[in-house]
């Protein structure tokens, strides 16, 4: 494929939020469930280069912040002490992966104070930091849902446009009743079915599972109809003429024409399914409480007071556009490419 | 008249098959209602046994299934454990306030999307075509759940609008226009996010079915007599373009269905989307495969329509039909 602007943009964008999500425990300078009860709700945290005397710092700082006394949830600075932001700060220690331990953050102040670029929740938990975890439950829940969803259908497919005959009436039939269902009603139903209280663990792979699943249709249809046509080549049938067998017809001359609708309907299919696993955590049916998913952080936005005190707590929602945005532009290019 | 019949069957049978498909996922699924009651120490198991048997859920696949169908027979849809009623009355005043819900916001979707849609495909450099297409670009960027959210904080601060359930208690007992209004005021808020949600989608169908009718030779033709701009626009053009749009009115159903159960949960509006939800928590599952199969009935009778609209619309199906 020629590279063009139109199509690494969007890439690139999408490559830096999965690194940094995926490097949460370095860009976040504190975990997922450190609480501090006494700051709940607060809002995202200022950053200062002119302190309380007027005089200009060149390392930007915050200030401590308290409870406003007998105001309910209000917070103000106590502009006594200066905490400098440090970068490459030394906090609370972590692994990445099973190799790398490090303590190191890339940015952090000193303890009493804090720094909450996102502001905080109910517990005094960072919202940036429950952000870029929940980035990695709810980013890599769609991910691997959609390669599921895409290898149950790709075999389905070809199967069913190589082989044809009964085969191909079966699965296609089987794929018309799950296209005909509106498909989050699909989902709940299926989700409905499966037991409710489980750990967040066994809930990830769950909810994978039932996304990954629900959605296989579509691409088989495509996968049958590419496959359909294929098989009639004159390069195929010559290949066949020459004794090949049907493995090898497969992978040799099938799979490799699949490639363009797979990669469309992935570019397709990940947004849907990272939206389909922030609407079921939102409804408390997908990951729960302690980790975060961007959908249970955008579920504190059921409680009046969240909603209309607490702009903030928006932000999980708002990292969805610019990603849907990404994933947008690249299903354009590549349905463009697919049909040129 | 045979091509419908023809429709109608196979409706049927994909209606035959989702609540096949239905129970064989309900076989394969651990628990039921009555396990959770097994946890609670003060109920013994012999109980917990009896209630199962009383209910028929101790029965295997088949029979479970026939003696379903016979309840639908007798216009039941099974029995809800958790409300202890049957499945149909509970599930008709909730389809009556979906309907309500999705058939304004549809509706309104495509009275805003058609002139809009012939409007930026007649003049595709001028500014309203640019900031169509821009903000149905940064519309279908944003998900629905983040719309009806927004939508809702906006409604409850401004307190413009009205929020939860389809009427206010005061004005339940009151009748006629007070009543309509009442009702509209809190249709307000959902209606418009679904039709904002809606809108990109089709807006985009729109202006490329129109901008394929505008380039074709008889719009010249006409140009070329005088007639005048609008007139080609919309007497012309449009019913020529409207075909692509009309089966899309039947598939936008599905969308449209899957976006209003979210608004109806986040807004409070009482229709099968909260009626889902709850039953999926109680682990209700007659109520569960009862909404599946009403929002697969809503579809199913949406894409006959477009479908009747469509045979009423263009006279080469309605020969092809009648052959």
């Amino acid at each position: 494929m020629r590279a063009s602007p139109r199509l690494w943009l969007p890439a690139l964008c999408l490559g830096t939020v999965h690194v940094v999500v995926l490097l949460a425990a370095f860009f976040a300078p504190y975990d997922y469930s450190e609480q501090d009860r006494s700051l709940p709700f607060a809002p995202p945290t200022r950053i200062h280069f002119v302190d309380a005397q007027d005089r200009f710092h060149f390392q930007p700082f915050v200030y401590r912040r308290v409870e406003h006394a007998g105001q309910f949830r209000g917070y103000e600075e106590v502009t006594e002490t200066r905490y400098p932001i440090r970068f490459f700060f030394h906090g609370a220690a972590y692994r990445l992966g099973s190799l790398l331990s490090s303590d190191r953050h890339l940015f952090g102040v000193e303890m009493p104070a804090r720094i909450s670029l996102m502001g905080t929740d109910a517990y005094g938990r960072d919202v940036f930091s429950r952000l870029l975890y929940g980035g990695q439950i709810s980013l890599f829940a769609g991910l691997l849902a959609t390669t599921l969803s895409l290898l149950a259908g790709t075999s389905l497919g070809i199967m069913a446009g190589f082989y044809g005959t009964w085969l191909d009436a079966a699965i296609m039939r089987l794929a018309e009743l799950f296209l005909a269902l509106p498909w989050l009603y699909l989902l709940f139903a299926i989700r409905a079915f499966l037991p409710l209280h489980i750990s967040p663990a066994q809930a990830f792979l769950l909810v994978i599972a039932v996304i990954g699943l629900v959605g296989w249709a579509r691409p088989a249809r495509l996968v049958r109809g590419v496959a359909l046509s294929a098989r009639e080549r004159a390069y195929v049938r010559a290949a066949r003429g020459f004794g090949a067998s049907d493995l090898y017809l497969l992978r040799r001359h099938i799979l490799p024409q699949t490639q363009g609708v797979i990669f469309t309907q992935a570019a397709l299919l990940i947004p849907q399914y990272v939206l389909a696993e922030v609407t079921l955590s939102f409804l408390g049916l997908g990951i729960g409480e302690p980790v975060p998913s961007w959908g249970s952080m955008l579920a504190s936005l059921q409680q009046y007071h969240v909603l209309v005190g607490c702009w903030w707590m928006f932000f999980p929602g708002l990292m969805l556009i610019p990603i849907f945005m990404s994933y947008g532009q690249l299903s354009d290019v590549l349905q463009e490419r697919l049909q040129s | 008249m045979r091509y419908f019949g023809l429709r109608m069957g196979q409706a049927l049978l994909l209606l035959v098959g989702v609540s096949l498909l239905s129970f064989v996922f309900l076989q394969l699924a651990p628990g039921d209602f009555f396990s959770e009651m097994r946890l609670n120490p003060q109920v013994s198991s012999e109980t917990v046994d009896s209630l199962r048997q009383q209910y028929g859920l101790d029965r295997p696949l088949p029979v479970r299934y026939w003696r379903w169908l016979r309840s639908v027979a007798h216009g039941e849809l099974g029995f809800s454990f958790a409300y202890n009623s049957p499945v149909a009355p509970l599930l008709g005043v909730r389809a009556r306030n979906t309907l309500l819900l999705t058939s304004m916001a549809t509706f309104l979707a495509w009275s805003a999307a058609i002139p809009l849609g012939v409007l930026s495909a007649a003049s595709p450099q001028g500014w309203l075509a640019r900031s169509c297409s821009l903000g149905s670009a940064t519309l279908l960027a944003t998900p629905d759940l983040l719309l009806a959210l927004a939508g809702l904080m906006f409604a409850v601060r401004s307190g413009w609008l009205r929020i939860g359930g389809m009427a206010s208690a005061e004005i339940d007992a009151a009748q006629g226009w007070l009543r309509i209004r009442d009702v509209a005021s809190h249709l307000l808020a959902p209606v418009t996010v679904l039709v904002l949600g809606s809108l990109p989608i089709l807006l985009r169908h729109t202006t490329s079915a129109m901008r394929e009718a505008l380039a074709s030779p008889f719009v010249s033709a006409a140009r070329a007599h005088g007639i005048g701009r609008t007139r080609i626009l919309f007497r012309h053009a449009l019913p020529a373009a409207m075909n692509p749009l009309v089966s899309l009115m039947g598939a936008s159903l599905a969308s449209l269905l899957s976006a209003s159960l979210l608004v109806e949960v986040v807004m409070g509006w009482p229709g099968i989307g909260p009626l889902l939800l709850e039953a999926i928590l109680n682990r209700d599952l007659y109520v569960v495969i009862g909404v599946v199969m009403l929002s697969t009935f809503f579809l199913v009778a949406g894409m006959l329509t477009a479908d009747l609209l469509l045979f009423v619309a263009d006279p080469r199906i309605r020969r092809e039909g009648l052959a």
